[in-house]
């Protein structure tokens, strides 16, 4: 039996103050996620339980029980006391997954900051953008990215510390500091600092169509939707060993990679590694991981190695799969089946959800290719574009749309209310998603309503590479799209126009191509370019993108009565 | 195998795929693609460097990551394709 037992019964009965109830949330006055994945599992006794288990790609390991990761997240928010750092203050992660990572997490939240988390393969102008974009105070990053982070600095009056948790002997510039949490002795008492449960928290960047990046602002009580969530979807049990393939640059690796599966007091491995399906499957053998939490393009991956390698690894002891990121295909589900003997269940969330909004229960019976049904507690819906109201016909397209009131739900975009607000319409938060629902009220996603890339579950904006694009001195204009891929689903492709004096060629196009993955990231980076003498425009100037995009996915056109005349 | 093919690879690794300021040491075993020195996404234009330089093309279903974690690993690739 799952955890979850009757999905139909706890829509009916299900409310928010039961999860709250369960963890105890608000407990003395306290509301702090710091505490809730770190001293109350102490205090439940878990104290000498693994909380976590990393191994390096150089076969590293490094383990913390729920003691350590308590008083070892006390050492870092004392640091960042010391510091001068102050409740508010927006603390950015920028690193790889090592446990610094996570265990800092942790003690930025007990000192009251918010945490920033980027993703470490980001270049100095994605990483400028965002840093700018939040005035962050604080850096925390390792000796492999503080180059980056030097050459943005002068750009950054609002940083006041960089902390190198990795400095070793690297001599260190004026405002830098090095913290080596090895060195440091855990510190056994820290004063949590007491948090409403309405005190942000967490503040991701995400991708949008037409401006730079947005920061979702998450708040200290999204842990209880994180928490049950994890319980209810992820099927954790107590003697459960997890395994979420998540950076935590991005909102998964957070709310999933770290919140929810310690907010259980679960034990979880982490593997700091690039993919390699040998790896991955020795990984799951040799820690006997149970539930595993991944993401369509790495299950493609594995896909493309076939049944062969699997053959080789006890995978046994696997319980529990699931999916994130972009829509698990059929084939996906059907190949895991075949695999594994165990479905992947699709799960369908956003960065602005916080967790897991439409899914595919343990219990369930899984049609492979849907997104499942809304979580309890979270009233769901599919609304007409224009009028946003609800579709009541079965099987017909409409923009997913929720109503607000889940605890883990953004509280705004930091800096841009206006472009949170427009997110709601008719009393609907809509997601920016088309699906439809079918009889038996799953849901079956269609694809996204805006311009943004979906490339391997990680939202890519066209804005954005635009933009870097412009910079190269060859590029007069630019557009990018989503084109189809086996694999991520979608991949960046780009549409340039090039200055008089410059030509087409391979040369020029792998300069660009690594232009952009330096700037941006490589998840940005266009795998494609395609030169044109000029771009597609409405009279009034505009890049008519969806037309670019309809061509590469071969749909029908539509509309171009708008279009500039030859 | 000639050592000069060995050094430009790591160098334009090096130069490519590692920060400016890094300190890290790149060798002919060092694992790429694992290591996170070079990503899936990063492999595109990798492979593209190669295709050019040595004029060959390597099929989507060799350019695997195990095939792209070191540069002897890549060096092997590319002689199944042109007399190194």
């Amino acid at each position: 039996m799952s955890n979850i037992g009757s999905y139909e019964e706890l829509c009916k009965t299900f409310d928010w103050k039961m999860a709250e109830r369960e963890l105890d949330f608000g407990r003395g006055g306290m509301y702090n996620i710091g505490y809730y994945c770190s001293d109350r599992l102490c205090e439940l006794g878990l104290g000498q339980k693994l909380a976590l288990v990393w191994e390096g790609f150089n076969g590293e390991v490094r383990k913390y029980t729920f003691e350590e990761l308590r008083s070892s997240s006390n050492c870092f928010a004392n640091m960042l006391e010391q510091q001068g750092l102050q409740v508010g203050d927006r603390i950015c992660l920028f690193m790889d997954r090592i446990p610094e990572l996570y265990i800092a997490f942790l003690g930025i939240l007990k000192m009251g900051g918010i945490v920033q988390p980027l993703f470490s393969a980001f270049g100095e102008d994605a990483l400028s953008m965002r840093l700018a974009d939040a005035e962050t105070k604080a850096i925390l990053t390792t000796r492999k990215h503080l180059g980056k982070v030097r050459r943005i600095r002068s750009t950054l009056p609002a940083l006041r510390s960089v902390i190198v948790v990795d400095a070793g002997n690297r001599s260190l510039e004026r405002g830098e500091v090095a913290f080596s949490l090895e060195n440091a002795r855990g510190l056994e008492k820290f004063e949590v600092h007491k948090v409403g449960p309405e005190t942000p928290s967490v503040l991701h960047y995400t991708s949008g169509t037409t401006a730079k990046p947005k920061g979702a602002l998450h708040v200290h009580s999204s842990i209880v939707a994180q928490y049950i969530s994890t319980k209810w979807v992820l099927d954790v049990s107590p003697d459960d060993i997890y395994w979420c393939t998540a950076d935590p640059g991005w909102v998964t690796g957070t709310s999933y990679g770290i919140i929810g599966p310690w907010a259980n007091g679960i034990t979880q491995v982490v593997l700091d590694s690039g993919f390699s399906a040998r790896h991955w499957y020795a990984f799951i053998e040799k820690y006997r991981v149970t539930v595993w939490y991944s993401a369509p393009t790495a299950i493609r991956l594995l896909m493309k190695e076939g049944f062969e390698p699997v053959k080789h690894f006890d995978l046994s002891s696997l319980r529990h799969l699931a999916s994130v990121g972009e829509p698990l295909n059929a084939e996906a589900v059907i190949w895991s089946e075949k695999a594994f003997g165990k479905p992947f269940h699709d799960t369908f969330w956003q960065t602005e959800t916080g967790s897991i909004v439409i899914t595919n229960y343990p219990w369930m019976k899984i049609k492979p290719g849907s997104m499942g049904k809304p979580f309890p507690g979270i009233e769901g819906t599919v609304v007409h574009p224009k009028t946003y109201e609800p579709i009541e016909k079965h099987g017909v397209a409409g923009l997913i749309a929720l109503r607000p009131g889940w605890p883990s739900m953004f509280r705004t975009y930091w800096n841009h209310k206006e472009t949170y607000d427009a997110k709601f319409k008719n009393g609907w938060y809509i997601c920016g998603d088309r699906a439809s629902i079918d009889s038996d009220g799953y849901y079956w996603f269609i694809g996204r309503d805006d311009d943004v890339i979906n490339t391997a579950g990680h939202l890519v904006g066209p804005f954005e590479i635009e933009s870097a694009l412009l910079e190269h001195p060859s590029v007069a204009e630019s557009a990018a799209v989503g084109k189809p891929d086996p694999i991520n689903m979608e991949v960046v492709k780009a549409f340039v126009a090039l200055k008089p004096g410059f030509s087409s060629s391979d040369d020029l196009t792998m300069e660009i191509m690594n232009f952009i993955r330096k700037k941006l990231s490589p998840l940005a980076m266009p795998q494609e370019i395609e030169y044109v003498a000029s771009l597609p425009k409405t009279r009034s100037g505009k890049i008519m993108r969806r037309l670019l995009r309809a061509k590469e996915w071969g749909e029908e056109i539509g509309d171009t009565s708008t279009l500039e005349s030859d | 195998m000639p050592e000069d093919l060995k050094k430009m690879l790591i160098e334009y690794i090096k130069k490519e795929y590692l920060d400016e300021d890094s300190d890290q040491e790149i060798t002919e075993n060092t694992r790429l693609i694992s290591g996170g020195i070079v990503d899936s996404f990063s492999m595109v234009s990798l492979k593209m460097f190669l295709e050019k330089k040595f004029q060959v093309k390597i099929p989507d279903e060799k350019a695997t990551p195990e095939a792209f974690d070191s540069v002897n690993n890549i060096l092997s690739l590319l002689k199944e394709f042109t007399k190194l």
